[in-house]
Order: structure tokens, then sequence, then C-alpha cells
């Protein structure tokens, strides 16, 4: 079986072999007319410079690096890639514009900048919107109806607070740190630039933030939004680059606040970069949520929250609902379900406006998710996979569905990060409760049942920042964001989301 | 008391004359062994090891016992058996445990006090005005039990129909490395916040003053404190340290006492398990901290430290 599955190349549209589970004629019985949505929107340049000083330029030593498209593997454009001097440049022009300009600016002048921004963002929503699913290989509908409205609203949402922290600390006044040294991930590029910047502008601190390097380009057209709303030169810079530029962003005495999203891995070594000097520090990491099916739910939203809970943006969320635990008295019933569902989900180009799962991010992703599926199958769980086409290039992966899962298997305990859920099963409450527990992870958790004390009680018991009951995947500006355990530490969003960026001094 | 030099009494009468009247001989003092506090009892070092503690005046006071990497793994241990059960009780009923705690103190104030004095080299007069100090900030930091989760809570009106409520829980095991210099008032600083926000704790006491720590665990466990919900190590915090950073389920550290060289490492093996860390507020330094100042001990925030917060998505809909 390893062996067959080694050669297998899923993403190039090969059909699996017939024991992963591949049912026939379960494709969708009806065909969509193509509905592409239009790049006329956004004129993408050919390059894009650093963002430093509120100019836009090259990298110190000339050097420019390629984004790429992973639905058609095609470059998008050419960005500059930033140097240890560029970082170290932007931080002095943070430092600078956190001194002398917007420290010192009325939290009212801050708070209007911030809804200029919010505001242009949704003037120019469409533009950014599909630039975002063309970087990261997201769906149109999903970057249009969601990452981009949350943008906005995250914006909007601080701009409010800059002029009334002294509301949000009672008995405190509070300070801003100073500069703020951000680390952000390609999963969700410009949302994760929306929960790092608005909250820290609010609070008078300014920003140095390096995109993923996959996906660059929306922070860059950020820029010029920040261009655009006259904000103050160096209050924002952006600087892409490799991940050593990122850890030497972090290590700079100079600033005085990390905010990281992304692995638990890399979020331990900028742990440790931090470790000794008097830097704020947040950490959004890595997660492996329990989707949670009490017997009394209401099983076809359960199936609808299920298919959110890992599909959504092709399961690359650190909260997705990766390990569906199932009361076992109905578990087939859902099993079935489940995969007359997954029938109907439509894979491929991103900028179609029925695609539900896009792209794959890159090649790298998209051979750690076929690793792991083939870890799966090699230790003995029984995958399922609906029997649908995937284009001919680009990095696409079927969603994916593994029932017989042990709590032991790879599957069950390693974070995937691609659309991949693992089903294990439970008898009593306690049980799911141990085994939901049962992850040094503590993100997210989804809880499915009809009994309200019931939804409390798993509440109270889940060991995870954020639980959704009969829902999941939502997110709000005003509801903080953030792990338990080795997810991270610190909340995004909210008010709790302020405390982050603020020193807290006495009256 | 094996070890130990000739005491404090035992100089009073030692050059007597022979040819003194006949008095009532002097009584002779009875001892404190000054142990571990772990799970509820009072053991030794499992290693059977101890240190020479000396008051300020540098005169000897007692032994100390200097733990082992074993007792601090059995006080964590001991820990997280006791949390959940902790975390559990009623906010209201956590300020009334933890505010009987201060009603024993009370009681035992001239101990504190005597004790404070020796270990610290203040005057009488200063020494009470300490131990009362760390009384009422136990009173106050008690009184946070049932209303840190309203100060720290919210619901968050989303745009969405969506009731969502954020709440605070304990972060779990709480390591606390106690301030060196302040033997009682800082030790009960540091130590309620994480207490009261539902914890369990294991502290490494003052290395140099770590009697009144140890007193404080005889209070501790004859109030209603559940037994592991605060474990009392003495020893070398160079010995010790490390190993609490290295621990895998320690969830949170405070590092106020660790010694500046340390510090580096120290956070370096927190950073392993993605543990939390309460750091000294920048430019603050232990010796020089005004443990007096009420303002800057008593804050919501270093509860806040050891609070993690949950938000809960609930759908509204008929």
């Amino acid at each position: 079986m390893t062996t067959e599955s080694k050669a297998l190349r899923p993403w190039s549209g090969d059909r699996a072999p017939a024991d992963w589970g591949l049912g026939d004629g379960q494709a969708v019985p009806w065909e969509y007319a193509p509905a592409p949505e239009s790049k006329d929107v956004v004129s993408i340049k050919p390059r894009y410079g650093l963002f430093i000083d509120g100019r836009e330029v090259a990298a110190s030593d000339g050097g420019w690096f390629k984004s790429v498209n992973p639905a058609t593997e095609e470059v998008i454009a050419e960005v500059a890639k930033a140097t240890t001097a560029d970082v170290d440049r932007a931080i002095r022009a943070g430092r600078r514009a956190q001194k002398t300009r917007w420290g010192n600016l009325p939290g009212k002048e801050r708070a209007k900048y911030l809804f200029r921004i919010a505001r242009i963002l949704q003037e120019r929503s469409r533009e950014f919107a599909v630039l975002e699913s063309m970087d990261s290989g997201k769906p149109i509908k999903e970057s249009r109806d969601v990452d981009v409205p949350l943008v906005a609203n995250h914006f909007w949402y601080y701009a409010g607070w800059a002029d009334k922290l002294d509301y949000a600390f009672p008995g405190r006044v509070a300070r801003p740190l100073g500069v703020a040294a951000q680390v952000i991930p390609w999963n969700f590029p410009l949302l994760m630039l929306a929960w790092k910047i608005a909250p820290a502008l609010a609070a008078g601190n300014t920003v140095v933030l390096k995109p993923a390097s996959t996906t660059p380009l929306s922070a860059l057209l950020f820029a010029e939004v920040c261009m655009q709303a006259d904000l103050p030169p160096g209050v924002v810079n952006i600087v892409p680059g490799p991940s050593d530029i990122g850890m030497h962003l972090v290590s700079n005495p100079n600033v005085d606040k990390v905010a990281f999203t992304g692995s638990t891995g890399v979020g331990k070594l900028i742990h440790k970069a931090t470790a000794g000097t008097n830097k704020a520090l947040t950490l959004e990491l890595g997660g492996k949520a329990a989707n949670i099916v009490f017997e009394d739910a209401a099983l076809d939203q359960a199936v609808e929250g299920i298919v959110n809970g890992i599909y959504f943006n092709q399961g690359e969320v650190c909260c997705a609902g990766s390990r569906l635990l199932v009361q076992e008295s109905v578990q087939d019933a859902l099993i079935e379900k489940l995969k007359d569902r997954l029938s109907t989900i439509r894979v491929g180009d991103p900028l179609d406006k029925n695609t539900d799962v896009g792209a794959i991010n890159s090649k790298a992703q998209l051979e750690k998710i076929t690793e792991l599926v083939e870890a799966g199958v090699a230790e003995g769980a029984d995958i399922y996979q609906p029997a649908c086409d995937l284009p001919d290039r680009g990095y696409f992966f079927r969603p994916t569905l593994f029932t017989n899962v042990a709590q032991s298997h790879r599957i069950a305990r390693e974070e995937i990060f691609g659309p991949v859920l693992s089903v294990l099963t439970f008898r009593t409450p306690d049980e799911a409760v141990e085994k939901a527990n049962n992850t040094p992870y503590g993100l997210s958790a989804g809880v499915w049942t009809e009994k309200g004390s019931r939804i409390l009680w798993m509440v109270k018991k889940m060991k995870a920042g954020v639980v959704w009951a009969n829902t999941f995947n939502r997110f709000d500006p005003t509801s903080p964001f953030g792990g338990y355990k080795e997810s991270g530490f610190g909340r995004e969003g909210g008010m709790h989301g302020l405390h982050a960026y603020v020193k807290l001094e006495d009256r | 008391m094996p070890g130990a030099s000739n005491g404090r009494n035992g100089r009073a009468v030692a050059r007597r004359s022979t040819k003194a009247i006949a008095i009532a001989p002097a009584r002779v003092e009875v001892r404190k062994t000054y142990k571990l506090y772990i799970g509820g009892q009072f053991p030794r070092s499992e290693s059977g090891r101890s240190y020479v503690v000396v008051a300020a005046d540098g005169a000897p006071l007692a032994n100390a016992v200097r733990s082992s990497k074993k007792d601090l793994r059995d006080a964590v241990r001991a820990a997280r058996g006791a949390f959940e059960g902790w975390a559990d009780r009623t906010a209201m009923n956590r300020g009334q445990v933890l505010y009987r705690v201060a009603e024993l103190m009370e009681g035992r104030r001239d101990q504190f006090v005597a004790e404070v004095a020796r270990a610290e080299g203040l005057r009488a007069e200063k020494a009470r005005e300490v131990v009362n100090r760390a009384i009422d900030r136990w009173v106050w930091y008690a009184g946070w039990a049932d209303k840190i989760a309203q100060v720290l809570g919210s619901s968050n009106p989303v745009a969405s129909d969506f009731f969502n409520f954020t709440i605070p829980e304990p972060t779990g095991v709480v390591g606390v490395v106690a301030p060196e210099t302040s033997s009682l008032l800082g030790l009960v600083s540091r130590l309620a916040p994480p207490l009261v926000a539902g914890n369990a704790v294991v502290v490494l006491a003052s290395e140099s003053r770590p009697l009144p720590a140890i007193t404080l665990t005889e209070v501790l466990a004859t109030s209603d404190v559940p037994a592991g919900v605060v474990n009392v190590l003495t020893g070398r915090k160079r010995e010790l340290v490390p190993v609490l950073a290295a621990h895998v389920d320690v969830d949170a550290l405070d590092v106020w006492g660790v010694p500046d060289d340390l510090r580096v490492d120290v956070e370096l093996a927190a950073a392993e398990s993605v543990m939390r860390i309460a750091r000294r507020p920048a430019g603050v330094t232990d010796a020089r901290f005004d443990w007096l100042d009420d303002r800057a001990s008593e804050r919501p925030e270093w509860i806040a430290a050891y609070l993690e917060m949950k938000t809960v998505w609930h759908p509204i809909g008929v």
C-alpha cells in the first residue's frame, strides 16, 4: 500500500486507487458553467517594493523573489526581498514615527486614520479579494465574503478604540509599547495583517510586518491603502522575505513587542528569541481541534458545520476542526451524510465563484499534506475521497475523510493544515472530553448537541480558547481569539486584543 | 536538630558563674524543624539534604531543606492533581477559603513578625507593618475571586446571529519563583494572584530567607486550601529553577525571583513547552521593589497573567 501511495499524485489529476475509497458514480449529477470572477478589478504591477517609512523601495541588495499563483503555478509578480539592513531600517523608521508623530497623536486623530483605512478597504474590497485569491489559492467566495469584509471590520472596530483606551482598562492608563514586530502566515494573509496592525495602531504603536513569503501581495497592496489614507510615514512598514528575515525582525533589540501567528514549531523559536528581554509577546500557533457530535445533534446542521470546519480555506486553518469525534450511536448515519455532502464539494479554480475548495497554498504544503495522508493510509485508517476531477495544473488536493482512526495515528495527532478530516468515536461525554483534550494544542473546539446544559458543560471542560457550539469557524473583530496550551497565548480581537499592545501605568 | 550550631538561648546561659545562687534552670527552647510542603504533607527532602539559613545579621537561624529535582517533580505532580478540584470550586468559595488564610495569618502575627524581623533585619515596628500588609494584601486578592471574571470577561457584540461571550479560566499549574528579598510580603503578593485565579502553585521560596514561607505553609495546611493547591519548596534556585522551567507539566512561570544571570536560560527552557511567563515590570529590581506600595503590587493584571480567555459562540434562532 505504501509504495502504491508514493507513486500517486492526487494533485495532478490522477485518480486514486480503488482501495482509497473513491466511489464510482458519486460525482455531482449536474454540471456547473464556469463562473470566473473578473481579474480586471486589480491591476497587478510586475514588481512590488518594500514599504518602509511611507515609501515603496527596492531591497538594499536589489534582490527579488517571485510570488506564484498556486492554482496555475504562474508567477504573478516579483517582490523585493528584504535584507536584514532593510529590516533594521524599517524598525528605525517605526521608532522615529512612534516617537515623533504617532505616539503623540491624540487618540481621536489616530482613530480617524484607522476609519479611513477601513473605508478604503471597503471601497477596494473586490480588488483585494481577487488578488488574495490569486496569491493564496483560496476560493473567491471566501476571500470576497469572509476575509476582506472581516479585514475592513477589524480596522473599523479598533478605530473606535483609539480614543477610548481609558475605558478598556479602568484604573490604569494604557500607553503604547513602541514598535511592534509582526510575523504572519500565508493562510489568511490580509486578515492576519488586519489582526496585527489594527490594534497595534489603535493603541499608538507603530509596526514592522513581515508577510509570508508565498503570499506577500495583499500586504503590499495594503501599503497603497496606507499611502492613500495619508498615514504618516513609518507608522506601517512591510518587509517581505524568507523566514530568517522574520527571525531577524523579532530578535532586533529595538522592537518592544513581538506578535506571531504560525506553526507551534516556529512559535517556540520566536518565544526563545525573546528570552531574557522585556519584549511583550503574543503567539497564535497551531491546533488540532475536536469537532464533537453528540447523538442528539441536528445531524444535517452538524454535517454543514463539519464541512465548514475542515474544508473551509482548504483546511489551511489553525483552528480547523480536523478531528471529528462522533458518538458511536450516530456514527454510521453521520458518515453517510458526510460522504453525500462531500460529493457536492467543488474543488478547482479559486477565482470561480462556485468553487468550495481552492488550491493548496504551495507545493511544499501540498507535499506535507500528501505525506500525512499517506501515513494515515499506512497506519491503517480507512480513507475516502469524493470522485472529483482536479485541474491539470496547480496544487490541488481532494477533500479527504479518514474513518477508523486511532488516537495514536499521526493524522489524529499532527496538524495537517489541509482538507483532511480524521473521524474518531466516543460513547460517553467523559470519553469525548478526554479524547478532545488529548493533544498538546488547545486552540478551538466544536460541540454539536441540542441540549443546552450539555453545551455549557462541554464548554467548561474543553481546554481550548474558542468553543463553537452548533457552529464552527466563525470570526468577528469583537470576539477574542487565541489558544490554550501549545496553541499559544494572548488574544486577538475584542477588548482583549488591545491588551497585547499596551503597557498599563498608574493613573 | 542535626548539624545546628549552638543556638541563641544556649549562649545566654553559657558563661554563668558556677557559684551563682540557685535559680531555676532556663527553659530549653523547642525548636522547629523547617520542612517542605507538598500535597498537603510536610516531608523532608528525599535527598536528605539541608542548608543553613542565617539571619540578616549573619547569625545562624535554622537548617532549611535543600530540595532535590525529585522533590520538585513530586510538587508539580501534587499541583496537577489538585488543580481541577480547585478550579472547579465556585468563585465565592475560593474567595472564602483564601480569606480564611488571612484570618489564620492574623492569629500567627507575632510569629511572622519575629521571623520577618530576623530574616530581613527589620526593626520590630517595620516588621509589624510588613506582616500587617501581607495579611491585608491576602484579603485584597481574596476578594477578587468572584469579581475578576466580571472585570476581565465580556459579551461580544458580533455582527451575526450569535451570542458570543468570553470568560477567564485558570491556566493550570503555575511555578512561582518567589522574590528573594521580601520573604513574606513579596511572596504573598506573588502567590495570591495565581491562587485566586484558580491555579495550583509550586513555590520556590526565597533561597536566603525561606523560613517565613515555611511558616506560611503551616497556615495553609490548617486553612481550607485543599492539599496540593499550594506546594512550597526551599533550596538552591540555581539547582531548582531550571528544572521547574523545563517541566512540561508547568503551564506558567513567575520569574520574579529568578537570579538575573539565570533568566535567559530559564526562559529558553520555558519556551520549549510554550509556557506563559510572568516577568517583573521593566526596570524593576527585586531588591529595590517597594512591596508596601499598594498601587504597585495590588494589580488585577497580576491575576490576569494566570488566566486563559475562553470565547464561546452560540447561534441565536428559533
